[in-house]
């Protein structure tokens, strides 16, 4: 079971940016991303997600073995994908709650109400895991938040969600050290064999609190290079300079 | 007999009212009469549809088909239909009964109102006394080219309290009915007076709501006004700050679709200092639907440290919609704080994406949205048992469209 990403190209308005990606993340591992801006980080995990603006014009990505490139966003989300945003969007006059609780209602066979009392008991255990205050239930989606309270938000959703895959692109920015421990203890609570996830960084950084399994190298579009979690120390070392002195070795 | 139409019958008083009110009935008709009709280049009816305004089609809807549901009231509490308060109570109605000229243009129609209503409903709440409990109306339109003049007159007393729903819906779906509704809120000092629209009419139907609430000293009066029904609807609401100290709330949550369109034109006076009023009119629109707002502000000479609001915000869920918005004021004091203005805005691209990407099918990710646009303005009326009653009209409108 797992996440396969197989010779992915796609475009942003006739303009290349994934080039040939392969990747697979298997149920139970943490698998992250590192690459230089404009490698095409972030377009990958929106590529997965489903955005419009991207076309695909090659490749496959299945889930658990079942292509989900011909789905719609939400239904991908429905079918396991779940992508904690870089820079989530606001949502003025919808509250946090009853975003949340629309998201599971979605998830429930048509005719079945999602239990209040049972809801609200799961929200507030993961708030707390968060450290998150319980006022933000009732303030509207991200409006108003602060950078840090977006994230915090973002795997929040992702708690509650119970996805099987999860991306987080570049969690850690605009993080401090204490907001991406909690954050970091959010993801750790939910690593199981059951779960696969995919993490966009740019910072070694984060990578102290989430411990990868295998960690990758995305350039121009492709993945470059594959290692354990030594790689992020040694980029962290020698930053991404071998990518232009021509030392790739394909994983 | 063929019932001739509301523009050529004469009123027919009955005989049990008062006689100072069938004079006015028959001073109210002269004044129809003279009165213009409104035309292209007024401009209270700048991107009105005067084509609306054509009732020869429409007879007088013989008798009124109003619903009343009174929770248990204080003792000295007058809530009474108007025609038995007419009756009962001649004095207090007359002390109170349509003194305000009509300013944003339907003068012609309040004084069609005033010369064939039959029928409303009158509170009067004495000094200190406190209603609990919205009283709730219920006004049902029935009969091709029925016209009902329903009147709502509530008067509060020093430092009392009330609430008061009025619901227009239609008895059927296809039946055109006119509705031609005139409500005066007195407001004395002190009081709390908060007074609820909700109009459910069918799309074949019209309707002119004038609305003049008059607020007392240190009082404070909310005029809150839903539309979701029918074919075109016009809302005419004035508020008056009278007394020092007066605060007024005014608001609106209007929810067009298909090719229903509203007309809202209200009026922020503030006659004495230190009086504030907030006004918040929302519109969410639909297909090709259309909505008007035009507002003014007006400070008096004296009525200084005063606060005035006044916001109107457009959702617009298709491009199709049209959403027409004339803010205005005029100042005429010293240390005033006033504000105006209007938006309209679409759900941005990226707002669908990000409640698709959490599993919500975009078609309720949109409704998710504008429901909570709506929802917004529904909780300043700061009363759970209206709220609940107006997000219910709500959900039925979003139900359909």
């Amino acid at each position: 079971m797992s996440l396969v990403i197989k010779d992915l190209h796609a475009s942003i308005e006739e303009t290349p940016i994934l080039k040939g990606l392969n990747l697979e993340i298997p149920k139970g591992e943490i698998h992250a991303i590192m690459g230089p801006n404009g490698s095409g980080k972030s377009t990958l995990s929106k590529v997965i997600s489903g955005h419009d603006d991207y076309e695909v014009t090659s490749g496959s990505v299945t889930l658990d073995g079942e292509e989900i490139l011909e789905k719609d966003v939400d239904e991908r989300s429905r079918d396991g994908i779940f992508l904690a945003f870089q820079y989530p969007a606001e949502v003025p006059g919808v509250s946090n709650a009853n975003f949340i609780r629309a998201a599971l209602q979605a998830r429930l066979p048509k005719g079945e109400e999602l239990d209040a009392v049972a809801y609200y008991k799961n929200l507030y255990s993961k708030m707390d895991v968060l450290e998150m205050d319980r006022k933000f239930t009732a303030r509207a989606v991200n409006e108003g938040f602060s950078g840090g309270e977006k994230k915090r938000n973002e795997i929040l959703q992702m708690m509650m969600l119970d996805p099987k895959y999860c991306i987080l692109d570049e969690t850690d920015s605009g993080l401090d050290i204490d907001a991406l421990k909690i954050v970091a203890k959010g993801v750790n609570a939910m690593r199981s064999p059951e779960r696969g996830f995919l993490i966009i960084t740019h910072y070694q950084r984060l990578l102290d609190y989430i411990e990868p399994d295998h960690v990758h190298v995305m350039s121009d579009g492709q993945i470059v290079k594959s290692g354990d979690k030594s790689l992020a120390l040694e980029l962290e070392e020698h930053g991404y300079d071998f990518l232009k002195e021509g030392e790739l070795t394909n994983a | 007999m063929a019932q001739s139409s509301i523009l050529e019958s004469t009123p027919e008083t009955p005989t049990q009212f008062p006689t100072w009110f069938s004079e006015q009935q028959q001073q109210a008709w002269a004044d129809f009469q003279s009165l213009p009709m409104p035309s292209r280049g007024d401009e209270v009816w700048r991107f009105g549809n005067l084509k609306q305004l054509d009732f020869s089609e429409f007879t007088e809807k013989e008798t009124s088909d109003i619903h009343f549901q009174i929770p248990s009231l204080p003792d000295g509490v007058i809530c009474l239909p108007l025609e038995d308060a007419l009756q009962s109570h001649s004095d207090l109605v007359q002390e109170h009964f349509m003194k305000s000229e009509t300013r944003l243009g339907s003068a012609k129609f309040t004084a069609l109102h005033k010369a064939k209503v039959k029928s409303g409903l009158f509170v009067y709440v004495p000094d200190g006394v406190k209603v609990a409990d919205p009283i709730e109306v219920s006004h049902v339109l029935s009969g091709a080219h029925q016209t009902i003049f329903p009147h709502t007159l509530i008067v509060t007393g020093k430092n009392a309290e009330v609430s008061v729903i009025d619901r227009f819906s239609s008895a059927n779906e296809d039946d055109a009915g006119l509705c031609i509704a005139v409500n005066d809120l007195i407001a004395g000092d002190g009081s709390k007076l908060t007074y609820c629209t909700i109009q459910e009419l069918n799309t074949s139907s019209r309707m002119i709501q004038v609305n003049v609430t008059n607020v007392g000293r240190d009082a404070h009066a909310t005029a809150f006004i839903t539309n979701t029904g029918a074919q075109w609807a016009r809302n005419e609401s004035v508020s008056m700050m009278t007394g020092e100290g007066a605060h007024s709330d005014m608001l609106s949550c209007s929810i067009p679709s298909g090719t229903q369109q509203y007309d809202q034109r209200t009026y922020q006076h503030h006659a004495s200092p230190h009086t504030n009023s907030d006004l918040l009119y929302k519109n969410t629109l639909y297909d090709t639907s259309k909505t008007v707002f035009s507002g003014l502000i007006l400070v008096d000479e004296g009525a200084h440290y005063t606060d005035a609001y006044q916001t109107c915000r457009n959702l617009l869920m298709e491009d199709t919609t049209e959403a027409n918005s004339m803010p205005g004021l005029e100042i005429n004091a010293d240390q005033v704080k006033c504000s105006h203005g209007s938006t309209s805005a679409s759900i941005s691209d990226e707002e669908i994406y990000y409640l698709c990407a959490r599993g919500i099918p975009p078609q309720q990710a949109r409704r998710l949205i504008a429901n909570g646009f709506s929802t917004e303005v529904v909780e300043r009326l700061r009363n759970e048992k209206l709220e609940e009653i107006v997000l219910q009209a709500i959900e039925r409108k979003f139900a359909l469209v």
